[in-house]
Order: structure tokens, then C-alpha cells, then sequence
């Protein structure tokens, strides 16, 4: 029984059998990190140090000139930095929120309900958790043209909204909700649609988190639907915008430093939700087996 | 009681109730997902320039990808392979391991680490290759060539994007070093969850170190989570194929080097228009996901 104390999962505090751990994790969280850090210094980094040689680590004399040369720069066409990052807001707030609605919905009937093509719907689902985008873009970008939406928002919209690994997270999430506090609502008199919005919603709380953080990662850092389909340079999107940045100014040193602007706008709110809703996100995961 | 909630149930299922709820999700689902599928799969068995109506030519698409594209045998499918051989079970077991090393410490260190450790994998994409571009930048001012100047190792600076020695190893290594993702985070609150009393009675029948812990009591107690965590590994890895081409900026990449099966569907849909050939292509990267989701499936289902 000795050997078994130090085998302790998620200890209440710190042991000196836990050193090992440390040394491993600590170095190689940095390692990840550093990325990142580069970036976040070198956002901040006057054109002459981004020019420097050797290159500095931290900026010498952090500037804002970066983002003010992001922010009053417009594209070739002449579309202000503003107006993508409207674009991306709108686009990415529409998906989030239709998302978490339809999958909800999907969800409660899925786990909560009875009916005839419930298990096959539910293993399509899962089995399009396999489904890599990427593959399709052709066929969708037939799709999309013969919708006529082509140059719309809803070409940004529409083909993100059914989120397989959403559905899948809310309704593993929603199994292990007891169906009698379903029953007793209904014995009482409540409508399926009421039980969903005042029973089912607040209780998938964590759930819902997890996939608005999801929804609102791929909508973001999403560049294929800009890039495809959509040619009307005022309807895309700030990702878009900086993948144009690279591409363009990418070996020039004041491009980087624009870049690396944009890079942290385009972090900064991922970074930001992830770390306010990261316990609800955990405690979803903890039901996120495949079975 | 028990007679009141059966005919719940049983008026459920009559009811077109659930099919109400599902039908936002199944238009949308099957609209964007399954039919680009069935419209990619009839597709590969024809002749289509995007304009023309689709011509039918039976399988000699998939002749041709097997006998006459040299890009694709000589490149792009030994680039895939190797490229999602390293990048896969490499970053599913790095991923199992550091989530159970982080188990093993108290939980705000553990928060903390967790969220490092998962922070590269939120820069999916472009924003990926902007922090690397910024490590490997060609010229002096990169952060990796001047620390080789610095150190003596090389006296020039090296093209490291353009490079078609260097391109698959970097592309490899941001892969890895995003791939702390869903699937990682599936797996810590998987070993988080795993009741005590298994290694209590684990031990009482024997086992002796915590490599045989995490054989026989970890990973068997949290299959389902293993394969969740697999899948996501094998998605992202196929989905992540672009990277080559945003980190050098080109497709085709230096030499092909860096050309991966996404890239080719790419090159032949979106640049060359041959969109009956791009889909036999998609068709092939579907089917090569299914199968080694269906090995992962093998190794951890619970009813296969």
C-alpha cells in the first residue's frame, strides 16, 4: 500500500512526489507559450526593433504604432481594417448563437425524447465527427453558388451553423441529466418547448460554454469561406483580411509588425472566453466520451 | 404513477414533436454536410470544369490519381502519410500524456499549465503561421536565424519557409505544437474522473508501477474519452493540411515539399478547375479518415 499514496490523481495540494511532474510540464508549457509571447512582444515593437539584428526579445520601447498603422491602413480596395473586423463581430456572433440554439434543440430530442430514427440520427452524427471540412470545399462551393448566396452573409453563415461535435458534446452532456425531473414537469402540464427553454437551458449551462467557445474559434480564425466564396471584398472577414497581410507585406518587417497586431486581435478573445468559462468547458469534457 | 409516464412516452412517440426539434439541425447538417459529401462522391466519377455540364467517365479518375499523377504518388501521398504518421499518434500520446501528468498535481498549478499548454491550439490557421513566420523568418531578423548566427551554427541565414529540406519538419512541428486541442482536454477530465478506489484495488491485486497503472487502470477506465481524443487527433491532422501552404505562402509548396492531400484538391479544384479529379481526391482523404478513425474505434470501443 505504500506505492499506492503516491499514485494520487488530482491531489488536494502540493508533494514533493509531484516534482517530477513539474519539471516535465513546466518547460514544455513554456515551450508552447513562447510562440505566442514572440508574438504579443512583437506587436508592441517600434519599426526599428522589429528591424533590429540580433532580434530583442522584449520591445525596448513598446509602441501602440502597430495597431494604429492596423487600424488606419486599408486594403487594396480600398475597405477600411474596421469594416472586416465588423464583419468577422457579426458573422461570428450570428454563428454562435444560431448554433447553440439549433444544437440545444437537437440535443434535448435527441437524449430526452422518444422516437424511431433517434439512434440513427445520433450515430450519423457521430460518425460526421470525422467529417474534415476541408475535403468538401468544392462541392460546397457548387452548393453555395447554386444557392445564389454567393457574396452574402449567409455564405459565412449558413454552412458553419450544423456543428456535429456540438451536438454530440450537448446531448452526452444531456444524458446524464435525470429524466425524471423531465417527467414531473410534464405530469404537471408543461409543453415540450417550455421544458426546453426553462428546464433543459439552464441546466446544459456548461455545455452551451463549451460550444459557443467551439462555434466562436471556427467562425473566427475562418478564412476558407472569405477566400471562396465570398469575391465582394466588403462582405469578408478580418482573418481573411490578415491572411491577406502575410501574404502581401509578410517578408517586410513593418508588415510583420501589423501582422503581429492582427495576430493578437485575433487571439486576444479566444484567450479571453476560454479563460472565463474554462471550469464549464472542463466539466463538459468529463462527458465527452464515444461509446 | 409508472402508468402516467409510460403514456408520456408512449404519446411521444407518435408525436412529429422531436422531429420539430431536430429539424433546424438535420436541414442544416444535411445540407452542408451530407450532400457536399454525395455531390463530392458522384462528382469523382465524372468530367467537370465547373462550367460544362459534368460528363460521366466511370472510374478513370481514380486510374489516373493511381497511374498517371506523378505529383500525387511521388509527393503528395508520401507527404500525407509521413505528415499524419508523426503529427497523429504523436500528438494523441503527447496529449494523453501530458493530460495525465497534469492529473497528478493539485488543481490551480494543473489550471494553469492546462491553459498554456492548450493556448497554441485557439491560433488555428492563419494566425498560426503569422507566430511562426515570425520564428522562422528567412532573413537575419527571424528569431531561429539569429540565434543560430549568434551560436556559430550557420553563418548565413537560412530560408526555412522556402526551404524544401526544412518545410515538412517545421510544418510538423507547429502540428504538434497546435495539436493540444478538444481532444487533450477531453482526456484530462477523463483521467480527472477516473473513481480512486480503481488503483486502491488495482494495487491490492498487484500491480506495481505506474506504467501498469496507466495500462491496466487509466486507460482502460477512460476508453471513451481515448476515443474521442482519437478521432479529434485524426480530424485535426487531415484538416490541418493547409499549413504547408500558408507557412511558405505558395501552392504548389517549394518542391512540393510541404504538399499535403489538401493542398492537392486545392490545386486541382480551386486553381486548375479539374473539379471531377479534385473530388475523386476528396473522396480518397474521406475515406482515408474513416478507416483510421475505424483502427481508433477498434482499440476503444465499447461496442464494436
Amino acid at each position: 500500500m505504500a506505492s499506492f499514496s503516491g499514485t494520487k490523481i488530482n491531489p488536494a495540494k502540493f508533494d514533493k512526489s509531484q516534482l517530477p511532474f513539474y519539471i516535465i510540464l513546466i518547460p514544455l508549457a513554456i515551450f508552447m507559450i513562447l510562440p505566442i509571447i514572440f508574438i504579443f512582444s512583437h506587436a508592441f515593437k517600434p519599426l526599428d526593433e522589429l528591424f533590429a539584428f540580433p532580434p530583442t526579445f522584449f520591445p525596448q520601447k513598446p509602441t501602440l504604432q502597430n495597431f494604429r498603422n492596423l487600424f488606419s491602413a486599408t486594403s487594396e480596395s480600398g475597405i477600411p481594417v474596421t469594416r472586416y473586423l465588423f464583419n468577422s463581430i457579426f458573422v461570428t456572433s450570428t454563428i454562435m448563437i444560431i448554433t447553440i440554439f439549433i444544437s440545444t434543440a437537437a440535443a434535448f430530442a435527441l437524449s430526452k425524447m422518444k422516437f424511431k430514427l433517434k439512434n440513427i440520427i445520433f450515430e450519423i452524427n457521430t460518425l460526421a465527427l470525422m467529417f474534415v471540412s476541408t475535403a468538401v470545399t468544392i462541392p460546397r462551393y457548387l452548393l453555395i453558388s447554386k444557392l445564389h448566396i454567393i457574396d452574402t452573409y449567409f455564405a459565412h453563415i449558413l454552412p458553419l451553423m450544423a456543428m456535429p461535435v456540438g451536438l454530440f458534446l450537448i446531448k452526452q452532456f444531456l444524458d446524464q441529466i435525470p429524466d425524471s425531473l423531465i417527467e414531473a414537469a410534464k405530469i404537471d402540464g408543461a409543453s415540450s418547448f417550455y421544458i426546453y427553454r426553462k428546464i433543459i437551458l439552464p441546466l446544459i449551462k456548461p455545455a452551451i460554454a463549451t460550444v459557443a467557445i467551439l462555434s466562436f474559434q471556427i467562425a473566427w480564425n475562418n478564412i476558407e469561406t472569405s477566400n471562396l466564396y465570398v469575391n465582394n471584398e466588403s462582405l469578408r472577414t478580418f482573418a481573411f483580411y490578415m491572411s491577406t497581410l502575410t501574404s502581401n507585406v509578410g517578408n517586410t518587417v513593418a508588415g510583420q509588425g501589423m501582422a503581429a497586431a492582427a495576430t493578437l486581435i485575433m487571439f486576444i478573445p479566444n484567450l479571453v472566453i476560454f479563460i472565463i468559462l474554462q471550469s464549464n468547458v472542463m466539466n463538459t469534457m468529463a462527458y465527452s466520451g464515444i461509446k | 404513477m409508472i402508468k402516467n409516464s409510460m403514456s408520456i412516452i408512449k404519446r411521444n412517440t407518435t408525436s412529429k414533436e422531436p422531429y420539430l426539434f431536430m429539424l433546424p439541425y438535420l436541414i442544416l447538417f444535411a445540407t452542408f454536410i451530407v450532400f457536399p459529401i454525395i455531390i463530392a462522391i458522384i462528382l469523382s466519377f465524372t468530367n467537370f470544369n465547373g462550367l460544362q455540364f459534368p460528363k460521366f467517365i466511370g472510374l478513370k479518375n481514380y486510374i489516373d490519381l493511381i497511374t498517371n499523377d506523378d505529383v500525387f504518388m511521388q509527393y503528395v501521398l508520401p507527404n500525407t502519410i509521413k505528415f499524419a504518421l508523426i503529427v497523429g499518434p504523436g500528438g494523441y500520446i503527447l496529449s494523453f500524456l501530458l493530460a495525465w501528468m497534469l492529473a497528478q498535481i493539485p488543481k490551480l498549478p494543473r489550471t494553469i499549465l492546462a491553459l498554456l499548454i492548450y493556448s497554441p491550439s485557439m491560433t488555428t490557421g492563419i494566425a498560426m503561421a503569422v507566430v511562426w513566420t515570425v520564428i522562422f523568418n528567412g532573413d537575419q531578423t527571424g528569431y531561429l536565424n539569429s540565434l543560430l548566427l549568434s551560436l556559430g551554427i550557420i553563418n548565413q541565414p537560412i530560408q526555412w519557409l522556402q526551404s524544401p529540406h526544412y518545410l515538412m519538419p517545421i510544418m510538423i512541428i507547429v502540428s504538434l505544437w497546435s495539436s493540444m486541442g478538444l481532444g487533450f482536454l477531453a482526456m484530462l477530465a477523463g483521467v480527472l474522473n477516473i473513481d480512486p478506489t480503481l488503483y486502491e484495488a488495482g494495487y491490492i491485486d498487484g500491480i506495481s508501477n505506474r506504467l501498469q497503472e496507466i495500462v491496466y487502470i487509466t486507460i482502460p477506465s477512460m476508453k471513451p474519452q481515448m476515443l474521442f481524443g482519437a478521432v479529434m487527433a485524426v480530424v485535426n491532422t487531415f484538416q490541418n493540411g493547409a499549413i504547408g501552404v500558408m507557412l511558405s505562402g505558395a501552392n504548389p509548396t517549394p518542391n512540393y515539399a510541404g504538399q499535403l492531400i489538401v493542398n492537392h484538391i486545392e490545386d486541382y479544384g480551386i486553381i486548375r478547375y479539374e473539379m471531377g479529379y479534385a473530388a475523386a481526391i476528396s473522396v480518397i482523404l474521406l475515406l482515408m479518415v474513416y478507416w483510421i478513425s475505424k483502427v481508433a474505434w477498434r482499440l476503444f470501443g465499447e461496442n464494436d
